[in-house]
């Protein structure tokens, strides 16, 4: 089983009674496999603040509780964190934070061990499956032996690996309870005083736990190479150097300072390999213990056997062979994507396209080109608020923010309050496709269903944004390009805040793959070769060049001057957003043969 | 056939990429070895160049193949084989399914299909295996079973006997079981010369 299912295991196995997480590459599956067992309750938040509140409450009920989110959104998340570890819990509470080295998907390749070292948290880095099961239930152990959260530290080379997985027997959940402590809850200053000495003893604790536990695990081998390393950096190390003596560390906080020494004095020279930044490095460092780290080791982008053959300077079996140079292959919208009849229409309305991050963030590569800042999660919407400010009358009518229905739940509300609350006069989008799709289809608070699938109340959007404020509400269909384009003129000139809504179900949901569907076809006597359906860029749609002599086989209606003509292929889906787009109709609904 | 080896799947997001690598992933499992199988989901999968790493043997640490240490590249498509060159060694066997998908570029114009994707692997002497599994698939009336068709070539260079690949087969397809397993035999045909 996946890294992934094998936390979601752990969880079920060591008695997680409630769990709640928001989407994000490479941690969404945890949640989704975890909702499958019998007898647990899991839910997605709109955001990872609320996920983690939800999962800090439940255990101050009692029962162990689980909070899952990729790394960015632990940034989300952190003021409830920091704080967390000063009440400590009454159900093991395990917060499990997936880091995606090489931003596969992601934005930027932040380091969660900063925020056990910050919140001052014990943090647990399993290497494999195996391991990920076996450590979510030290998780919940140490978390009501000691009083505290767990951070669990997954990265993508776990959560998406594959490995054998022995399952075990299910604990029984514990009994929830009303425990009344506000000496302990209540975190206002006198008491928070309080915790934090507290917390500093736990801590004291943790560290002797950490030189003693079996998660960190000392293999001696050759003496003259040792290395200290955790998480699946310490399978690239044992892949490269095989021989090497090893100081592999399961828990990566608090460190184990003694074994670090005793290690470091049985070897002679030390390394430290870990993915991301310097983490034990600067800390092994610092007990004046002297070891070579990311002088060698990148800090930047994931680890991996052949880049840590480079570092340490070993010859590979074969080194491979240089790849040629051909056209890239970036991932694009889908065909029958309703972002893509937005974005074309943004594309000329010569505007400043404030973005956010969600398949739409897409709309940003060629040929659409509409996109032209995207930060974090929620940000269009203040960001186009603060350039408009800053740009006076001159920005009047030249910015628009776009935001999809998931990030507008998640982050967005808050700043279309501000901007409501402020006066500002730019234009909102908000691309409701019903469903969180980037991540891979989680229902969110407009979808009307849960994480099971079960009915949930929708979210009347054009009523909340109305209740925060905002005059103009308008909603259009973003596959009939010319309607929508109207409407999208319109509010962009309009000198107040507007909202358009750009409402069309994900392509790839199950309700629109299952409809019946016309697919579309180029008819060749009536393309002239103009490219203009190419400007879409929809994957449906292929230029096919062509000679002379197969133009006038064709029937081309420029048979000597078309270098080529327009097709359509098996992707298409029938949207119609291309039908718009061609001046000469030769683009017609397919003859089903 | 070797006890460990690391087999490369290569080709375009949505081609059945995940199922082809998960289905032999556990052939190798139901045989006693270790495996581990690494893939990126995500961004990554919307239409763009789609990768998964297997590896196998007694025991298996690091998840990701190395440079030049390929020994199976399965490619679903034609030029995406060429991409993962570096990966490849001189006793690589690649299998490449012989559809083309035309990537942004040259979908809308700008840029040329390679004339011959497979020469670049071809002048390292690399040793290729070209499938041409929509034909296959279409033959054994299941028009998605290429990526079956294209496993039935791998397992043939894999130390899992026929039947118990067949049974992993039954248990993991959703449908059109025995159409699948007619393609399947079709590819492990392709593979034993
Ligand atoms: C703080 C944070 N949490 C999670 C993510 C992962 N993530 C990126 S976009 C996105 C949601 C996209 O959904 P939506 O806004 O509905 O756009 P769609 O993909 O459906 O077009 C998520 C969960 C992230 N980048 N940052």
């Amino acid at each position: 089983m996946s890294g992934n299912e094998a936390l979601a295991l752990g969880a079920f196995e060591a008695g997680v009674a409630v769990a709640s997480g928001y989407p994000g590459t490479p941690s969404t599956d945890i949640l989704e496999n975890f909702c499958q067992y019998d007898g647990v309750y899991a839910e997605w938040a709109p955001n990872e603040k609320v996920a983690l509140e939800t999962a800090i409450g439940a255990s101050f009920a009692g029962v162990r509780a689980l909070a899952t989110m990729k790394h960015v959104g632990v940034n989300v998340a952190a003021d409830p964190l920091f704080t967390a570890a000063y009440t400590g819990v009454f159900g093991g509470l395990a917060v499990i934070c997936a880091d995606d080295p090489e931003m596969h998907s992601s934005q930027n390749e932040q380091d969660s061990r900063n925020y056990a070292l910050a919140a001052k948290l014990p943090m647990l880095e399993p290497a494999d499956p195996a391991e990920a099961r076996a450590f979510v239930h030290e998780a919940y152990a140490i978390s009501e032996e000691f009083d505290i959260p767990v951070l669990i530290r997954s990265t993508t080379r776990l959560s998406h690996v594959e490995g054998i997985v022995e399952p075990g027997e299910r604990r029984a959940c514990r009994t929830p309870i009303l425990n009344r402590e506000p000496a302990k809850l209540v975190m206002l200053p006198a008491n928070a005083r309080q915790r934090r000495q507290d917390l500093a003893d736990r801590w004291q604790r943790l560290q002797r736990l950490a030189e003693n536990t079996p998660l960190n695990q000392m293999i001696l081998r050759d003496r003259r190479i040792g290395v200290i390393t955790a998480g699946v950096a310490a399978l690239h190390v044992q892949e490269v150097l095989p021989d090497a003596s090893i100081l592999k560390l399961g828990m990566v906080n608090p460190l184990p300072v003694e074994r670090i020494r005793e290690f470091a004095g049985q070897v002679d020279e030390l390394y430290v390999v870990e993915d991301l930044d310097p983490i034990i490095e600067t800390q092994v460092r610092a007990l004046g213990i002297a070891c070579r780290g990311k002088e060698v080791v990148p800090a930047i982008g994931e680890l991996s056997p052949t880049v840590l053959r480079r570092a340490f300077g070993i010859e590979p079996r074969h080194p491979g062979f240089p790849a040629p140079d051909m056209p890239p292959r970036p991932p694009n919208m889908c065909p029958g994507c309703p972002h893509r009849g937005l974005f074309f229409n943004l594309a000329r309305l010569n505007v400043f396209v404030s973005g956010d991050i969600g398949c739409y963030t897409l709309g940003f590569l060629p040929p659409l080109s509409a996109m032209d800042a995207c930060v974090c999660m929620g940000a269009s919407i203040p960001m186009a608020h603060g350039m408009a400010r800053a740009l006076g009358a001159e920005g009047n009518g030249k910015i628009v923010a776009v935001i999809g229905d998931s990030t507008f739940c998640h982050s967005g509300i808050t700043g279309l309050l501000n901007s409501a609350y402020n006066g500002d006069t730019t234009t909102v989008i908000i691309l409701d496709n019903r469903i969180t799709a980037m991540t891979g289809h989680q229902p969110n608070p407009v979808s009307g269903s849960t994480l099971r699938g079960e009915p949930a109340h929708e979210v009347d959007l054009e009523r909340l944004c109305q209740a925060l404020g905002i005059e103009h509400v308008r909603v259009v269909d973003p596959h009939d390009i010319p309607a929508c384009h109207k409407v999208l003129a319109e509010e962009i000139n309009r000198e107040q805040l507007s909202v358009v809504i750009s409402r069309a179900p994900c392509a790839l949901l199950p309700e629109v793959r299952k409809a019946p569907k016309t697919p579309l076809a180029v008819e060749p006597t009536a393309c002239t070769g103009c490219r203009s359906c190419l400007r879409i860029g929809c994957p449906a749609i292929v230029w096919t060049p062509v000679t002379r002599e197969e133009a006038a086989a064709l029937g081309l209606p420029r048979p000597d001057k078309q270098d080529g003509h327009a097709t359509i292929n098996a992707m298409c889906i029938g949207c119609g957003q291309c039908v718009a787009l061609c001046k000469f109709s030769a683009i017609q609904p397919k003859e089903v043969s | 056939m070797a006890t460990a080896g690391n087999i490369l799947f290569c080709g375009v997001g949505g081609q059945g990429i995940l199922l082809a690598s998960e289905v032999t992933s556990r052939a190798l499992m139901a045989a006693g070895l270790d495996i581990k199988k690494s893939e990126v989901h995500g961004m990554a999968q919307r239409g763009g160049s789609v990768v998964a790493h297997l590896r196998y043997g007694d025991r298996v640490f690091s998840p990701l193949i190395e440079h030049g240490g390929a020994d199976v590249v399965l490619s679903f498509e034609l030029m995406e084989a060429a991409r993962y060159l570096p990966f490849m060694h001189p006793k690589t066997t690649v299998i490449v399914n012989t559809q083309k998908i035309a990537p942004p570029a040259v979908a809308t114009g700008k840029a040329l299909y390679p004339a011959d994707p497979l020469a670049f692997i071809r002048e390292h002497q690399v040793k290729v295996i070209p499938v041409d599994g929509a034909a296959i698939a279409a033959e054994a009336g299941e028009p998605r079973a290429a990526n079956i068709a294209l496993v039935g070539v791998l397992s043939t260079f894999l130390p899992v006997a026929e039947e118990l690949f067949i049974d992993i087969l039954r248990q993991r397809l959703p449908r059109k079981v025995e159409e699948n397993l007619v393609a399947f035999r079709r590819g492990r045909e392709l593979g034993t010369p």
